[in-house]
Order: structure tokens, then sequence, then C-alpha cells
């Protein structure tokens, strides 16, 4: 126990104490009570606060929509237009690299990948005397696709039969989708695959996952809901090897990094897998595109947890361009193994680097 | 989870603060900083450069105002202008005077529709009104599914059919309307805004059952799309709020001030939680001031009044005012204590909690510990723990599943926690000071709910 924690648990006491207290006298008031005194102005928005009609505020209307002659571009156009002004550009000046800069942050590359990638190439376009700009811009995508040049992207085998394959991530990225998705491409490909349905926490989520296995034709093993995931997961690995299937791809529930009982269980999970009669091969983490910075924290922490072995990058047929997952494997080299491009039981393909790269880039300059 | 955004901001500006006098290049490298602290919290870039350009006009006005104190005008600056981005009142439902109100659900794949709907209903179904959930998403296999055994865990009841998303929409509103429910929230299929063909298709939903208030559902992870995705929602559908859904996470939710200053509808809901109840109305000036480092006292207390016995807490502050807070009292408020939330999310909601003690990694399995072995002890151990000798310790220690040095350790840190208390305020010698406890009134126990 940390004293940190006594002191918290007090100090919510007297705050839940004083409410009471302050409650009981004035209830109809009680939202101005506890904002206690010299805050509560600094708290109160200036008169123009946006009202529910954004629209007739006037003066108050949203400023990118007044910014970009009323229509936002969406980040594909935008992107575009940039380029476009940056090839009609003759001379590499400060205003490309800005431009550069941004169209990388507005793939959600982050700040300081972006800012490290375009001082890498400014550097090397200074170096060799290189003065047009659709030849630097090449030169960041050759930049970008060396980065990624180095993974190993294939599906990990295992020696002992069935190869455990574990997918993890937050919620609603599309777990129980690639994995569908996944199992087909397996079995079109003549492989045996069992699935399992370690998500035994969310309503629906093991009829969610047998309507995908009837799809591709392959065998779920599922639990009661509520049942321990990682017996449900342990179930299906022995029944795998039973059967004889090359391939055991099990779900688990969304669960936040942040939430350490739930990396726990995950902990707990995958160590089970891993006494049964298979081989854990790869624990990939589904990352869906549109997700922002925080995709570093949830590699992180699902790296922590569970060693993920590779990333799925999801719902790529969007116009999010998931530059975060560049990131995560440029910073903790974890490749990105397949990507979603749709909610098609066909809609999962091996990862490019070449088309995300360009996808990031924009549209081939001429 | 603005919190780290919040202590970006603080060190850009600490820069600047106590200056008395700001040069242009002052005003533009705190900028720079500004803009970088956004970004990194992925508030949309677009977004960025119109917020910096609105600060820089300020500060601008600071400094030609020959003030004593330009920093400080920047800070105020960008106080205002943050509050201005999120702020705004509290969003409020006002039902249809001829039932049902109908609520419809959009967003992308995964952003939490389907959960928020549930939520929704439940957070109506306290409001004392009677929804109804209608299931419209009939293309993510066992959807529908989901949305009947979560109408059935908050007992709602929940309408669908094997028609089309349209037909089940209509047929849904007219049910409602027969069974006499008041409130419908239609659950719609996630869509992805450059399919065109299901952008239409929400938009037919909409013209057909014409709902009193359409709300976005957003995910506060959502990176610099989060922009394309409200504009293009709002284009099609006029949005009247965002809902945010995740907000328990670890993101900086930036996404959630881009939205609101994009489409300049106010974020009317949160969800920060996967339980049902985790749910409320989202409070633009509360959040504002969390990101500020002002911390959410509101927001807490009444997560307070939700979960806390009333009684219970009661005596555990008077007793704390007393000075005779003991391990018995400890025991009771930590059980009351668990039942509002992670410590965590708790204490990031604080006022004046230093950084350090934010960022502290409080492992909520330990108050499990810490229960067991008080728990363990009698009566008479629990209102004096100095009688815990070396075979009581072992026997507590057996009894709550721990070690000796675990008991120890708790009886140590409990006594240093009494004196911090005491070095803090809390306790009689200041008691004075404190506001005068007000007598519990028979008017105000009624107004309870
Ligand atoms: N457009 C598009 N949608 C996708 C893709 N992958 C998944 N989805 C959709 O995203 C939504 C969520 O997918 P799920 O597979 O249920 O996600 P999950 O991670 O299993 O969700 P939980 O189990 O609830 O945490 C569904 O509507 C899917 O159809 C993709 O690549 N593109
Ligand atoms: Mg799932």
């Amino acid at each position: 126990m940390s004293i940190v924690l006594a002191v918290v648990v007090v100090v919510l006491v007297v705050v839940g104490g004083s409410a009471f207290f302050v409650l009981r006298s004035k209830k109809p008031k009680a939202m101005e009570v506890g904002t206690e005194t010299e805050t509560k102005p600094a708290l109160k928005s200036p008169a123009g606060a946006p009202s529910l009609e954004g629209e007739e505020a006037g003066s108050k209307e949203p400023v990118i929509s007044r910014g970009l002659d009323g229509s936002l571009p969406k980040s594909r156009s935008l992107l575009g237009s940039a380029l476009a002004r940056m090839r009609a550009k003759r001379a590499l000046g400060e205003e490309f690299w800005v431009e550069l800069e941004e169209a990388l942050i507005l793939s959600d590359l982050g700040l300081d990948l972006s800012v490290d990638l375009v001082e890498s190439v400014r550097n090397k376009v200074y170096k060799e005397g290189v003065t047009a700009t659709d030849a630097a811009l090449e030169m960041l995508r050759e930049e970008m696709i060396e980065r990624l040049d180095h993974s190993n992207r294939d599906l990990n085998l295992g020696d002992a039969p069935p190869s455990v394959v574990l997918f993890v991530g937050v919620n609603g990225v599309g777990k129980t989708t690639s994995i569908g998705k996944l199992a087909a491409l397996l079995s079109s490909e003549g492989k045996k695959v069992v699935v399992a349905a370690g998500d035994t926490f969310r309503a629906a989520a093991a009829e969610q996952l047998e309507m995908w296995a009837q799809r591709s034709d392959v065998q779920v093993v599922k639990g009661a809901s509520g049942a321990d995931p990682a017996s449900v997961v342990f179930d299906a690995i022995s029944h795998g090897a039973a059967v004889g299937a090359d391939f055991v791809l099990a779900d688990t529930a969304g669960r936040l990094q942040n939430r350490q009982n739930l990396m726990d269980e995950l902990k707990k999970i995958r160590r089970v897998a891993e006494k049964a009669s298979g081989t854990v091969t790869e624990v990939l983490l589904v990352l869906d595109a549109t997700t922002g910075q925080n995709g570093l924290l949830q590699a992180q922490g699902f790296a922590e947890a569970a060693s993920v072995t590779g990333v799925i990058l999801t719902k790529l047929d969007g116009t999010a361009k998931g530059g975060v997952a560049f990131a995560i494997e440029d910073k903790l080299h974890i490749p990105i193994k397949f990507v979603g491009l749709g909610e098609g039981i066909l809609d999962l393909v091996p990862f490019d680097p070449k088309a995300f790269v360009y996808e990031i880039t924009g549209e081939v300059s001429q | 989870m603005f919190e780290s955004l919040g202590g970006r901001l603080e060190d850009a500006l600490s820069k600047i603060r106590g200056k008395a006098r700001l040069s242009e290049a002052d005003v533009e490298l705190a900028l720079r900083e500004i803009r970088n602290a956004l970004l990194e919290a992925d508030v949309n870039l677009l977004v960025v450069r119109a917020i910096t350009d609105r600060i820089r006009e300020a500060a601008v006005g600071a400094m030609a105002s020959r003030s004593l104190t330009p920093g400080q005008q920047v800070v105020k600056a960008v106080n205002d202008e943050l509050i201005n981005v999120l702020g705004g009142e509290t969003f409020r439902i006002t039902y249809e005077s001829k039932p049902p109100t109908v609520i419809l659900m959009a967003g992308l794949q995964g952003s939490g529709k389907t959960t928020t709907s549930a939520k929704l209903a439940r957070y109506f179904k306290a409001q004392g009104r009677s929804p109804m959930l209608v299931g419209a998403d009939l293309q993510r296999p066992a959807a529908v599914e989901q949305l009947k055994t979560l109408a059935s865990q908050i007992q709602v009841p929940m309408f669908s059919e094997w028609t089309s998303p349209i037909e089940v929409a209509k047929a849904g509103v007219a049910e409602a309307r027969r069974i006499g429910r008041d409130v419908v929230i239609i659950d719609t299929a996630g869509r992805l805004t450059v399919d065109a063909e299901l952008m239409d298709e929400i938009a037919a939903i909409s013209r057909e059952v014409r709902p009193k208030y359409t709300f976005l559902v957003i995910d506060a992870m959502m990176g610099q799309d989060s922009v394309n995705t409200a504009k293009a929602f709002n284009d099609v559908l006029e949005l009247d709020a965002i809902v945010l859904s995740k907000l328990d996470g670890d993101a900086r939710g930036g996404a959630a001030l881009s939205v609101k200053e994009v489409v300049g509808k106010p974020i009317a809901f949160a969800s920060d939680g996967e339980k049902l109840d985790n749910f409320g109305p989202f409070h633009p000036d509360r959040m504002a001031s969390r990101i500020l480092g002002m911390g959410d006292v509101l927001t807490l207390i009444e997560q307070a009044e939700r979960t806390m016995d009333e009684e219970v807490a009661e005596r555990g502050a008077k007793k704390l005012m007393e000075g005779k807070f003991d391990l018995e009292d400890f025991l009771q408020q930590l059980r009351q204590v668990k039942k509002m939330g992670s410590l965590k999310g708790m204490l990031s909601m604080l006022p004046g909690v230093p950084k350090e003690l934010r960022d502290v990694e409080i492992d909520d399995a330990e108050l499990g510990k810490i229960e067991a072995m008080i728990s363990s002890m009698t009566k008479k151990e629990r209102s004096d723990p100095s009688i815990i000798d070396a075979s009581r310790r072992a026997r507590i220690a057996a009894g709550s599943g721990t070690t000796s040095a675990n008991v120890s350790a708790l009886i140590k840190q409990f006594k240093e926690m009494q004196k911090m208390m005491r070095s803090m305020g809390i306790g009689p010698a200041s008691a004075t000071k404190r506001r005068p406890k007000p007598r519990p009134s028979k008017k105000g126990r009624k107004n309870r709910r």
C-alpha cells in the first residue's frame, strides 16, 4: 500500500462527505456549490460560446469552414492540393518543408516523427544538391519505405501445430472482423483453421464471431457468456490440436491499455495459451486507422502485457491514413502485417509498405 | 485524459508568465510550443492553426496595451481561448411535446454507437422517461443481438426486424408510439464518410423518422481524421451534438476539441467506461478547467453522490474533522470510495494535485489487500493499532492472505497519513477555519434524489 493511496482515499472521503453536507443544505443549487470561490468566474465562457445552432452564430461560425471557403477538404484532397502547390514551386523553399511536415502530421505520424523525417530528407536534399520539389518528395518516400524495410511481415508458424494467433486491441478496432477475414484467407490457402471466442465479456461477441466462422466455414470454440476467457482459448487450442488444425485464431475482448486488471487478464490468457498443446506464434495488435497518437500507448501497453508480434491496421478504406502505425513500427519495431480495407470477408490484405507510403504522401507526382 | 495536454500547455506558458516585457519572439516561441502541445494531443492541424491564430491576435493586443504583466495576459488569452473552444453550456435535452422524442445515432465503425445507445437509454430511464431501443444496424454480424442483450440488461424494450435499416427505423418509431414509449433511440450501422451509399442511407433514415436529435459518436482516441468525419456527417445529417466515447482511456482527447471547433456543436454526453452506467452529460466548462489544471470537483462530487452511502460518507468526514478517524472508519470509507471508480481517475479530477502525484501508478487491486487486512483486525485493533504486536500481526497477515510486513506497512502508513492530514489542516486544529457544518434539514433531505 502506498501512502498516496491512503491520502487519496481520505481526500475523497472529505470531498464526498462535505458534498453531502453542502448538498443537504441547498440541494437545488448543487451545481454551484463545489466550484469554490475564485475558479468560477474563470470557468464562465465568454459571451459568444458556441450555441447549438453553430451556423447562425455569425462571427462565431466554426473557423475551419470559414477559412477554407466553405468546404473542409478531405485530408486526401487537402494533401493533393498541398502537393500540387509544392510541385508548382520551382525552388525548395521553407514553405515546401512546412507543407510536407503538415502532410505527415495530418496522416497521424505524430509531431516528432514528422519533424524528424522532414529534417532527415532536408539534410539529404541539401547534401545532394537537389532542387526540384518532386525529387525531394521522392526522397521522402524512399526514406519512409527504407524505414519500413527491415521487418518480417509473414505470419509466423510454430513447430508444433496448431499455430496460435491471439488478437488483441482496444474496443471496436476490428478484432473480431479481422479474425473472420484471416480465417477465410488461411482457409483459402488450404489451411485448417479453428477460431476461439475469447471475448466472453461483450454482449453478443461470440455470436458475432460465430457468424464469421460460418462465412468461412471454420470451426468455432466458445464458452458461456462471462466464462474465463483464458480457458476458452485453452480449450480451443486443445480442440485445434485434436482435429489437426494448422491455426487457432483467438478473439479477445476489447480493452483499454490503461486498465491494469484487464491487461493482467490478457497476460493470463497468453500464459494459459502457451500451456496448451500448440505454439503461440503471433499476438496481433489490431489498430484502427483513425487512431491518433494514443496508438503508440496502445502498442506499448499491449506489447508489455502480451508481447505483441505484429499489427493489423484496419479501416484504411476510410479517409484516415493510419500514420501512427508507421510510428509504432519505427519506434517500437512492431511490424504491420495486414491491413483491413473494408467489411467484406476478402478485405484483409498483406501490408504493402510502398502503397502505404504513397497513400500518406499523396498521389504519385509525375 | 486531458491532463497531459494541460501539463504541456503549462510548460509552454511558464516561460512567459512572469515576464515584464514580451518580445514578438517570446510570443512566437510560446505559440510554437502551444501548437506542438495541441498537435501531440491529436488536435487537428487546421484547428490548431485557427486556435493559435486567435491566441496570437489576443497576445499582440496584450503587448500593445503596455500592460504591466503582458505574460499574464497571454496566459489568460490561452485560457480564454481553450474555454471558448471547448466551452459553452451543458447540453440540455428537451422532449417532444408529442412523444416520442426520436434520437438518431450515427458514427464510424467501432466508435461505440451500440453501447452508447444502451447507455443513453439507461440514462433516460433514470430520468424517469420510458425509452425504447431500435436496432437498425443490420450490417454488422450480431449487432442486433448485442443491442438486444444490452436492452434486456437495462430492462428497456428493443425493436428490430430483418427488413431494411430505413424500414426498421420507421417501424421502430411506430412501435414506440403504439406501446407508449416516449424516447426512441435508433442505433445505426457504422459507416465511412467516403461510402456515399451508406451516407445516403442514413440521410434517408433521418428524413423518414425526423429525429429530434442526431448524435454523432466520436471515439476520444481519434486522430487527425476527426475533423473530416465530423464535417462529413454534419453535412448530410445536421448534427445536434457529439457524444464522446472511451473517455476513460489515456488519449489526450484532441479530437473533442477538433470536432467541437469544426462543427460548432456541443459535446452532449461522454462515456467513460464499459459499464452501462459509466456515462453522463458532458460539462464543457468542467472539462476546460480540467485541462487547465483546475480539477473537476463537480464531477467528483456527483460521482460520490451517485455511489456513496450518504450516512457513511458523512460520518467519515465528521470523524476526520474531529481527528478521530481510525482504521475502522478508513475501512468503511474505502469500501465507499471503491464504488466510485478508479482512484487514478478520481485523482485527476481533484484540483491542485501535483503532477508527480497524478503520474503515480495506482493499482486499484491494492485496495482489496488493504480491505482484507483491516477486515482481519479486531474492533479494538482497528481503533487503536498501537496494540498490534508481532503475534497479532501474524494473525492478521494469515487472515488476510498477506504478510506481516504488509501489515506493519499498513499501520505505519496509516499513522503517517494521520500526520499528513493534520498538516494539511484536516482535523481538529483547524476545524474552526472550515465551513460550519450545516445542520441537515428536512427540506434538504427531501430534495435529494
Ligand atoms: N470500413 C471498415 N470497417 C471495419 C474494418 N474492420 C472492422 N470494421 C468494422 O468495425 C466495426 C468493429 O469491428 P469488430 O470486429 O466488432 O471490432 P472488435 O475489435 O472486435 O470490437 P470489440 O470486440 O467490441 O472490442 C464493425 O462494424 C466492423 O465491420 C475495416 O477494415 N474497414
Ligand atoms: Mg470483438
